[in-house]
């Protein structure tokens, strides 16, 4: 329907109306265009998107058709990465949702949780069993029992979650409503952590490791390996969390609260329920999200200073592509971000010219091209 | 105490520091004309292009850093230096690609991102300025793999090793002009119809004004003094890398922005003098407190004056500067039917 580009506030309904598509009849030329563009008509600008969407399932389709085991698991990748990106995203789309904060600090909290965690299993959990001499340096060969792995995360996004609602508490609560200046402090805030952070932990990326019960791969129907934590950990627990939010967003008091308060925050604080806590709840449970997608990420991928900056990247692309505060469109911005980025890498090679390396103009153009049609996002509403 | 006193003295103050910026080299050493003035300057113009768009045009855009990137590359990779593309053109020549490839780039974000405002501005200029930041970190053909170095300058600047002041008058004069170009444009009719939907979009709109366009417009403009930044920058350092136009950089021409004041155009140069003096000399005092405060704990000590820049003087230092003449003025007492609000954003 009529896309918020089109939204004219001093142009009156006349323009908002379904005019039948008949164009050159109509009297009021400005209700033409709008009626032509909304209409199921093929315009210009509609056949090029399609012809742009035909092209990229074309060029999949001929990549995927050269070798499909590849594709399986470059797509497995790319869902894989997916998954990562909504566990981080949903977080921080939730806290905008619900009071319009931008939290720039998402990304902090995003490293600083997978810090945590790798510091708790190092500190607390490796145990030296082979004596393997690490002549190589750096390398130390420590057993971790599944204990090792969980604990650390559970600890570390009780903490961050805790962390977030200190931000909100102190730094935000105060100023409700401004948010250029809200956006303003956890900029701050993510400059004074990763500072902080990289004086704690350095500058070499590490890695949390994975539980040595766990296998490393799984053996996938048509003779697919997979990394199993990326498979099924990472992937099952974005399912999971997705279900949850799901839930706890459409059939709990709590959740119907925070849809309440999404659209129209006064009305709710007036009818007696105490907003302050609501905000609160929503900031700890966005930030756990972003911590727990830390202890994911470090053990997935690796934690480096930068990292921070690269998900805080990943979480905005992620809800400008679906409309910032909508779940939903988090899922279908994270599924967009994660799939391009795991095909760009790989198959932008055409004949001898390998165009991998220019990958991220793919990720900018999916942004442009969604934000062309919808400049609030897929999802995305007018505040 | 009248509006009339605080402009005086605002001029006054400005005539000082513009007399002071031309004497420079003949005062201070060679050190603090490169260390400090030059760079305050390159970095006060490409803040200035950030606040030209939020005071004027009610937008804060993260992707200054990223045009200016571009034009630096641009600079870099046209020219003779190490790594990049072997061109090597005439420097003048290839300033002037540099400004219009940016400004082009310019144009385009800003078509995309000018139809969303506020905070929304925001997260997609700074989704353009890192993208741009992981383009030049892939694309080591542009970039080399450590950076573009040793570039050539045009024969205007010299040798700034030798001899830092041709350099230093050179970025003086063109932040000046930067400067100057900006607060006229703000006085036509079209940074007055900017200003107008700043403020009432609806309105604007309804009286018939080409929002978008005057947005994209103003974007635009911007990007071109963003580009100008950027050959500066690129002068200054000689040599250009990804890391120079990571966020990290992007944070800091907003926080030069926000500390100078985001809603006046001389925020912009006391902003990055300001950063510039922080950045060379809090080392020196900054207290060892183990491993969270020191001398290489630079970021933390200019995120903590952010912060507090932020949560007690939304105006920055400019800012500040009004503050204390309002309180004059309170003191002195309602005057000549003085009415004590001032507007938020400084001159209409």
């Amino acid at each position: 329907m009529s896309g918020p580009a089109d939204r004219s506030p001093g142009g009156g309904p006349a323009e908002r109306q379904d005019v039948p598509a008949t164009g050159a009849a109509s009297p009021e030329p400005a209700a033409a265009v709008v009626a032509r563009r909304e209409g199921g008509r093929w315009t210009p600008q509609r056949v090029v998107y399609t012809a742009l969407a035909a092209v990229v399932l074309v060029w999949i389709a001929v990549k995927a058709g050269e070798d499909l085991r590849r594709f399986a698991v470059v797509t497995l990748n790319g869902l894989t990465l997916a998954a990562l990106f909504f566990v981080v995203a949903s977080g921080f789309t939730l806290i905008f949702g619900l009071m319009r904060v931008v939290n720039m600090a998402h990304g902090s909290l995003y490293l600083l949780g997978g810090y945590l965690a790798l510091k708790m299993q190092e500190s607390w959990f490796a145990e030296e069993t082979t004596i393997v001499p690490t002549l190589g340096g750096g390398g130390t060969d420590a057993d971790y029992s599944l204990a090792g792995w969980i604990v650390p995360l559970v600890i570390s996004v009780a903490i961050i979650g805790v962390l977030g609602v200190v931000i909100q508490q102190v730094f935000l609560r105060w100023n409700q409503g401004q948010d250029l200046r809200q956006a303003l402090i956890t900029i701050a805030i993510s400059v004074i952590l990763a500072d902080q952070m990289l004086a704690a932990f350095g500058g070499i990326s590490r890695d949390i490791k994975t539980p040595t019960a766990w296998p490393t791969s799984v053996l996938l129907p048509g003779e697919v390996r997979f990394g199993f934590f990326r498979g099924v950990v990472v992937l099952g627990a974005a399912l999971l969390i997705g279900l949850g939010l799901w839930y706890l967003i459409k059939r709990t008091r709590y959740g119907k609260i925070v849809r309440a308060g999404v659209d129209d925050r006064d009305m709710v604080s007036a009818l007696g329920i105490n907003v302050q806590l609501v905000f609160a709840g929503a900031f700890l449970i966005g930030a756990m999200l972003a911590g727990l997608g830390g202890v994911l990420g470090g053990t997935m991928i690796a934690l480096a200073p930068g990292e921070d900056s690269a998900f805080l990247v990943n979480s905005l692309i992620v809800v400008i592509i679906g409309g910032m505060g909508s779940l939903g469109g988090a899922a279908i911005g994270a599924l967009a971000l994660g799939l391009v980025d795991a095909y760009a890498d790989v198959y932008l090679v055409f004949g001898d010219t390998d165009l991998t390396n220019y990958s991220i103009l793919l990720t900018f153009a999916l942004l442009v091209a969604v934000l062309a049609v919808r400049p609030l996002g897929l999802f995305g509403r007018p505040a | 105490m009248t509006p009339g006193a605080q402009r005086t003295a605002g001029l006054v103050l400005g005539g000082l520091a513009l007399a002071l910026a031309g004497l420079a080299p003949l005062i201070f050493t060679d050190f603090f004309i490169s260390v400090i003035l030059t760079k305050a300057l390159w970095l006060g113009v490409a803040a200035a292009s950030l606040v030209f768009l939020s005071a004027y045009g009610g937008m804060v855009s993260l992707a200054q850093v990223g045009i200016y990137g571009i034009a630096g590359m641009t600079y870099a990779n046209l020219v003779a230096a190490d790594g990049g593309s072997p061109a090597a053109w005439t420097p003048w020549v290839a300033v002037v690609a540099a400004i219009l490839v940016a400004t082009a780039v310019g144009l385009g974000f800003g078509a995309i991102a000018a139809r969303s405002v506020g905070i929304y501005f925001l997260m997609i200029t700074l989704a353009f300025s890192i993208l741009v930041y992981y383009f030049f970190s892939q694309v080591t053909q542009l970039s080399g793999f450590g950076g573009v170095n040793n570039l050539d300058l045009p024969g205007l600047v010299g040798d700034p090793v030798q001899d830092p002041a041709p350099l230093y008058y050179t970025t003086l004069a063109v932040a000046v002009l930067v400067f100057l170009v900006l607060r006229y444009i703000a006085r036509t009719p079209f940074g007055l119809s900017l200003q107008g939907l700043r403020d009432e979009p609806a309105r604007m709109r309804a009286l018939g004004f080409d929002v978008t366009l005057h947005r994209i417009l103003a974007f635009t403009l911007a990007a071109t003094i963003a580009a100008i930044a950027g050959v500066l920058s690129v002068w200054y350092n000689r040599r250009i890398s990804p890391g120079s136009i990571s966020l990290a950089q992007t944070i800091d021409v907003l926080i030069i922005a926000v500390i100078g004041g985001l809603y006046r155009l001389e925020g912009a140069f006391v902003g990055a003098l300001a950063f510039a003096l922080l950045d060379n000399y809090s080392r020196e005092w900054t207290p060892d407190v183990g491993e969270i405060l020191g001398p290489a704990r630079f970021n933390t000590i200019i995120g903590v004056i952010f912060l507090l820049i932020v949560l007690a003087s939304p105006g920055g230092l400019v800012g500040l500067w009004n503050d204390i003449w309002d309180r004059l003025r309170r003191r002195a007492g309602p005057t000549t039917g003085q009415v004590k609000g001032q507007p938020l954003r400084g001159e209409g």
